[in-house]
């Protein structure tokens, strides 16, 4: 008996938080969307995602088992989440070889070559997809028109999106109610406000992420847009016509709160969503791109070390 | 809105099982170990020796310094010797052990159960007595209570906060002594008042004891300036500075005292201990003990004669479970695993609980996340997760830096991980290791 019994240090209980747990969260979250796309994009958009997981999966059990030489973690779900992050920011009508590279891109570039999940500095969806649109820029450019359970995939009929025409300048834009409920041109996963806000909603409740980092991104965008729009509302859009068009939200709820690539303190959060709201408003309005949300985040992916040791958590009794 | 503290906290599961059971009495066992350090400070110096017949109350061992405590005996009896015994710090340190023959106490102990309300002592013969009993806090620190009622120069305390909130899960020691005893430690706290020498003092108690807050509410209203605040469930509100914060909003300054605050602060377990050492003539001898535990046949609250081997305490809550992996002195996020069901209860034994194999064991560990959810609930507004890569790459400037000194280490942070990191442990190392540093450049 005497030599039977476990010694530790406390705590000596654990609250049943993990990684894999997070990760599902997140993909349950994700489902609204997914359910748009497919009602919009039908055949296309299962096509895609099911094609960027699967290829995720297994680049990186191929990356850690042969290359890394590790014990493959592939049930943390976070390969299968990034597969459908990179999915969801490409259009439903990308070619299956085009989606094996940015997959690729994502799992090998993006977070094996740092040390793996933890370890990398950039979103590894958002390296994947941002690497697409560089080598790829005619083929992930060119958005499906939504319809009702197509069964088409790279025939798809094509539009631009809202961002595309208002920075051509031209096209009428789409009524309010079609971007909440995403009847509009886009990326596979970004077109329904509605659905992403659900899964906002989903992941405050089951305190998978807390709201700073959406909210202070959503707000930085609406009040630098809605100022432009007061100066001058013949040159400049409706600040909400910014919030639901792109993959604003997609972006701040999904891909700019990844745990990794995000600071760790709250005001450190609020930072780093100003940050990247600014940016984001700034490429959209006065660059060359119609969408900056990924090169956004990315950016201020790169400044989360910087952020995180100069803006500490608030310390009990300090000044 | 109940209120809590400001920064950070956790809600673990509360496995009150023993909540509402009777206090009972536990028999006197054979043979009791008494350890000479059973408080912070100095261990305690024998005066007695091999051979003599002590009585229950009889001095052991008197305080060893000015932060130390006297020590009595649970038992009457002969002393068998004085060896070394395991503790709960799993050393073997010097203890006495005592063979009990009968139970016959000290003549000047109050043995009925009359309450004594009327104090008529001044505040500085209150603490006289108090530091005679030996007694020390009860809630598991075991600071000596006197040298706590004695403000170092320039301080003066404004407020008495008794800790009642037990934040701990599955401890039930405080919750049954509040439901049994709950006037006598009402005179507890107006005699810490007196020694003080302050006219207000709140009595902080969870609201997941309702029917406590409701009984101390009820005859508070006839003990002027005492008040009862119920709180909002949160770990570790049981933490000095938490208490404080969520009951008179002041935070203690990094490394100040809590008296710096105006506060000074009281287990309700040692505001009974004071009535009974002040209003009774006893000294600290017996105390509440929770044991408990999912595999336990039966969960309960004894009182325990100081020096009885926890193994007695088990037996007479139905055994030692067939799969049991983890004895923990104390509760489940700050006591201690013992390697055996033989060492004693001593003053700062709040509970005995055992866990399942599968509960002992760790889930593995994973690559840091950086979720931030160990951020989120350090209740010091730390960063967890830095300090452990500061103590694991052996940064000390950058762990003293970030304040490693102020962890409370709570757990709260190792509980919340995803990633099952260790983080108190090392925390822990880092903590001791740079503690070290700041003393030897001070000196």
């Amino acid at each position: 008996m005497e030599n039977s019994l476990y010694v530790s240090p406390s705590p000596h209980i654990h609250g049943g938080d993990s990684i894999s747990k997070n990760m599902y969260g997140v993909l349950i979250a994700l489902i609204p969307a997914f359910l748009v796309s497919l009602y919009c994009f039908g055949l296309g958009a299962l096509i895609v995602t099911a094609t960027s997981v699967l290829a995720c999966v297994i680049f990186e059990y191929l990356i850690q088992r042969f290359l890394m030489k590790k014990e493959p973690t592939l049930c943390d779900g976070s390969a299968i989440l990034t597969g459908v992050l990179l999915a969801f920011n490409v259009p439903s009508n990308l070619p299956i070889w085009i989606i094996l590279i940015g997959a690729l891109a994502a799992i090998g570039i993006g977070k094996m070559s740092f040390g793996g999940l933890g370890n990398n500095i950039f979103n590894p969806a958002l390296v994947g997809r941002v690497f697409l649109l560089i080598s790829f820029p005619a083929q992930m450019t060119t958005w499906p028109v939504p319809d009702v359970f197509p069964m088409t995939y790279t025939d798809a009929e094509t539009g631009a999106t809202i961002l595309s025409s208002l920075h051509e300048g031209g096209a009428p834009l789409p009524a309010m109610v079609d971007m909440l409920i995403g009847r509009i041109g886009g990326s596979l996963g970004e077109i329904s406000a509605i659905a992403l806000l659900l899964g906002f909603a989903f992941m405050l409740w089951k305190k998978i992420i807390t709201w700073h980092i959406p909210v202070s991104i959503l707000a930085t965008v609406f009040v630098f847009t809605g100022i432009l729009y007061l100066v001058n509302p013949t040159v400049y859009v409706n600040p909400f016509i910014h919030l639901l068009s792109g993959g604003l939200l997609l972006g701040s709820i999904f891909m700019a709160t990844d745990y990794v690539t995000s600071p760790m303190s709250k005001n450190g959060m609020i930072v780093y969503g100003i940050g990247i709201g600014l940016l984001t408003a700034v490429i959209r309005i006065f660059g060359s791109y119609p969408e900056g949300m990924s090169f956004a985040i990315l950016i201020m992916n790169a400044f989360t070390p910087l952020i995180n040791s100069y803006i500490k958590p608030k310390h009990f009794g300090g000044k | 809105m109940l209120r809590t503290f400001r920064i950070g906290g956790i809600h673990p599961p509360e496995n009150k099982l023993s909540a509402g059971k009777k206090i009972e009495v536990l028999a006197t066992p054979k043979q009791v170990i008494i350890p000479l350090g059973q408080h912070i400070g100095a261990p305690a110096v024998a005066v007695v020796k091999k051979g003599d017949l002590v009585k229950v109350g009889t001095l052991l061992a008197k305080a060893g310094g000015f932060v130390s405590a006297n020590i009595h005996s649970s038992v009457s009896g002969k002393v068998n010797k004085i060896d070394n015994a395991l503790d709960a710090s799993g050393y073997r340190r010097p203890a006495i052990y005592i063979d009990v023959e009968g139970d016959e106490w000290e003549a000047s102990i109050d043995r009925t159960d009359t309450l004594v309300k009327e104090c008529n002592l001044s505040s500085k013969e209150i603490i006289d007595k108090i530091a005679a009993a030996g007694i020390v806090g009860l809630g598991g620190a075991t600071f000596p209570t006197q040298v706590k009622l004695m403000p170092p120069p320039g301080n003066k305390a404004e407020i008495v906060i008794i800790n009642a909130v037990e934040c701990e899960p599955y401890l039930t020691s405080d919750h049954s002594l509040m439901m049994e005893k709950a006037e006598q430690i009402l005179v507890g706290v107006t005699l810490l008042m007196k020694a003080v020498n302050v006219n207000r003092a709140v009595i902080g108690i969870e609201n997941n004891k309702p029917d406590a807050i409701a009984k101390m509410q009820q005859l508070a209203v006839n003990y002027p300036g005492v008040e009862i605040m119920p709180l909002k469930v949160q770990y570790p509100q049981g933490g000095e500075k938490q208490l404080i914060d969520a009951v008179i909003r002041r935070q203690v300054k990094s490394g100040a005292l809590p008296i710096s605050a105006g506060a000074v602060v009281q287990n309700v377990g040692t505001a009974y201990a004071v009535y009974e050492a002040v209003q009774k003539n006893k000294p600290l001898f017996e105390r509440v003990v929770t044991v408990t535990g999912k595999a336990l046949a039966n969960p309960s609250n004894f009182l325990v004669r100081m020096g009885t081997p926890i193994s007695c305490l088990i037996d007479a809550a139905g055994g030692l479970p067939e799969n049991t992996g983890k004895i923990i002195g104390g509760g489940p996020m700050m006591g201690k695993a013992l390697i055996s069901a033989e060492v004693p209860v001593c003053k700062g034994s709040s509970g005995v609980l055992l866990l399942t194999k599968e509960e002992s064991v760790r889930k593995p560990m994973r690559d840091c996340i950086r979720c931030a959810k160990c951020v989120g609930a350090c209740p010091m507004g730390l960063n967890p997760t830095l300090l452990m890569s500061c103590t694991e790459f052996k940064n000390w400037e950058l762990a003293e830096e970030n304040h490693i000194t102020d962890c409370i280490e709570c757990g709260s942070c190792s509980f919340t991980c995803p990633a099952n990191r260790p983080l108190l442990d090392q925390i822990r190392l880092g903590k001791g290791k740079v503690m070290g540093i700041i003393r030897a450049r001070k000196s």
